[in-house]
């Protein structure tokens, strides 16, 4: 229940951002993997604007359209290969108004 | 996508990509500087106090066009627990001077500026550039870049790396390390409007005067953290960051803690009916001295964010960025007016000469906080803030117990908390650190 409304929260709060998603061209992945690591686990909770979520078979997987691009997925999971990292191309991605 | 050759390439807009453009072009450098996103700002955060002094130091007459919000006049340190604050405020007429020391900006209305000024001075700027490899030769010299637009490389005497703490060039072609999870700390933060009447009567101002309040305490659940609430001219930057290593070690949300951050009752009254606009969020470089890597080497140069020169203790991050790219520029301008070339040796001048600026000498006298914060989180950040705010509530609620009464119960409150030797090996410790 308190994660649905966690959840829904954090929703609204990328609402309220302006965002040029690039079709089909996600610019970060996860390697696919039989039980994630206690980082990758964690990138359910720590990523501020909730991409990682964990499926039914209790993998991690992303969806990265509302990425503010803040790098914290980078910095626990790309030394051990699994997650790729990119930014998105030239223009593409979060652009804040305020910043 | 473009055939001739420049002096130097700068990759980013930000604070440190625009100083060192800046700074080149004006003395004639023929200078290209890329910039991924849509406009110089749109992909960056901060919180936001800007320094007069080092902006100063590249365009003295910044006061005359740049957008400022609110020049600050009061400052306030605030030790929370779940319920209280304990504070220090200080506030100072002196701040009312014609060339005020701080100011609040919004930082990609500030960055769209700068890069306005980048321009004028003679630099080409491309944005929507996202630039992918740095170019070597077959001596392993940086001698360009590659981008993601259509064409070939781009050369260059000198590549300036202003790609800030998530730089994926650099440590990519192994000039230094990806940041460490205990070396960079996650930052959220709101904006938060509200009309200018309202934060001027909320925080006592008048006209162009701000207020800015940190935070320290349970606020961030025992990690080492810190929250922060900015007054521009119609919002309220409000946001709260803490080390990597800490949010994945106790699987904390930071939208969680931004959120009991604006219920905590000393906030809550603060940014009460404000219409928030966006969310965002950042790295902020928190390894200090000890994580600064390698700055120079054959035909390149790093700055700022990307080179981890910012001081968390004293939340400088924007001013070292501008003085680092300022500093690398004018050693690029050196070089080049001996007709030097771009060689590690040459380039090590950029070093020397941040060695010798209050860059360098600031984050060195604060070498061991890290470490000492990273280990010590959940004292700093919760066991003490709670004893402080025992403490002055029971100083201060008269209740017919006699004061020594008082006294005692919080000494042995701060005693059972840490024990005796906890307390003196923390203080020697912080005061180590700090000295
Ligand atoms: C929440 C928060 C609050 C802060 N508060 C303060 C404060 O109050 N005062 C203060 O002084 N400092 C503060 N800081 C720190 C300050 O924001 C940074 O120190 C400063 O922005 C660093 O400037 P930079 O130029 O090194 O990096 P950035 O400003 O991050 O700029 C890097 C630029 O490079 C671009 N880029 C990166 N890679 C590429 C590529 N491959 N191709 C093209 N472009 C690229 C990016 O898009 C970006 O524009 C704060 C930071 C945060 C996150
Ligand atoms: S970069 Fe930041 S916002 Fe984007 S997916 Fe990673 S942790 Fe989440």
């Amino acid at each position: 229940m308190t994660i649905a409304v966690t959840k829904s929260r954090v929703e609204d709060k990328l609402y309220q951002n302006r965002y040029l998603v690039d079709p089909g061209r996600p610019h970060i992945t996860v390697r696919p993997h039989e039980k994630p690591s206690a980082n990758l686990l964690a990138l359910t909770h720590v990523c501020p604007a909730k991409c990682y979520e964990l499926n039914d078979k209790g993998q991690v997987e992303i969806t990265p359209d509302g990425c503010m691009e803040c790098g914290t997925c980078r910095i626990l999971c790309e030394t051990s290969g699994e997650i790729e990292w990119n930014y998105p191309r030239g223009g593409f991605g979060v652009l804040f108004k305020f910043g | 996508m473009i055939e001739e050759k420049f002096d130097a390439i700068v990759i980013g807009a930000g604070m440190s990509g625009n100083a060192a453009a800046y700074t080149m072009a004006s003395h004639g450098l023929k200078v290209l500087q890329l910039e991924r996103g849509e406009y110089p700002g749109s992909k960056n955060v901060q919180g936001a106090i800007m320094y007069a002094n080092m902006l100063e130091k590249i365009i003295p007459d910044f006061r005359d066009d740049a957008p400022l919000e609110r020049h600050l006049v009061e400052q306030r340190l605030w030790v929370m627990d779940d319920t209280s604050h304990t504070g220090i405020h200080y506030r100072s007429d002196d701040f009312n001077e014609a060339k005020p020391n701080r100011y609040t900006i919004i930082r990609a209305q500030f960055d769209k500026w700068f890069s306005r000024k980048v321009r004028e001075a003679g630099a080409t700027v491309l944005c929507e550039t996202t630039v992918t490899e740095l170019v070597r030769d077959a001596k392993d010299r940086v001698v360009g870049v590659r981008t993601d637009r259509a064409g070939g490389a781009i050369f260059a005497d000198v590549v300036v790396l202003a790609e800030g703490v998530s730089g994926l060039l650099g440590p990519r072609a192994g000039l230094r390390e990806i940041p460490k999870p205990q070396t960079v700390a996650l930052a959220v933060k709101e904006m938060h409007f509200l009309p200018e009447e309202v934060i001027e009567q909320r925080f006592g101002l008048k006209g162009d005067e701000g207020c800015v309040i940190e935070a320290v305490g349970t606020t961030s659940r025992g990690m080492a953290g810190l929250g922060f609430l900015y007054t521009n001219k119609e919002s309220i930057s409000l946001g709260i960051g803490c080390l990597v290593s800490d949010f994945a070690a106790m699987m904390e949300s930071p939208y969680v803690l931004l959120d009991a951050l604006k219920n905590h009752p000393s906030i809550r009254p603060l940014i009460a009916g404000s219409e928030v606009k966006e969310y965002a969020a950042h790295l902020i470089p928190e390894g200090g001295y000890k994580a600064i890597p390698q700055l120079f080497g054959d035909g390149w140069v790093v700055v700022g964010d990307a080179a981890q020169l910012n001081n968390a203790v004293h939340r400088e991050g924007s001013n070292l960025a501008m003085t680092s790219g300022r500093i690398a520029a004018e050693a690029i301008v050196k070089v080049k007016s001996r007709n030097g070339p771009m060689t590690k040796r040459n380039l090590a001048l950029y070093k020397a000469m941040l060695d010798k600026s209050f860059v360098v000498k600031d984050l060195r006298k604060y070498k061991d906080m890290p470490a000492l914060l990273h280990t010590n989180s959940s004292n700093f950040f919760t066991t003490y803030p709670r004893l402080m705010s025992q403490a002055a509530q029971n100083f201060m609620r008269v209740d017919g117990t006699p004061k020594i009464e008082k006294e005692k119960a919080t000494t042995a409150a701060f005693i059972k908390a840490r024990s005796r030797w906890g307390l003196v090996s923390d203080a020697v410790r912080l005061a180590f650190a700090w000295r």
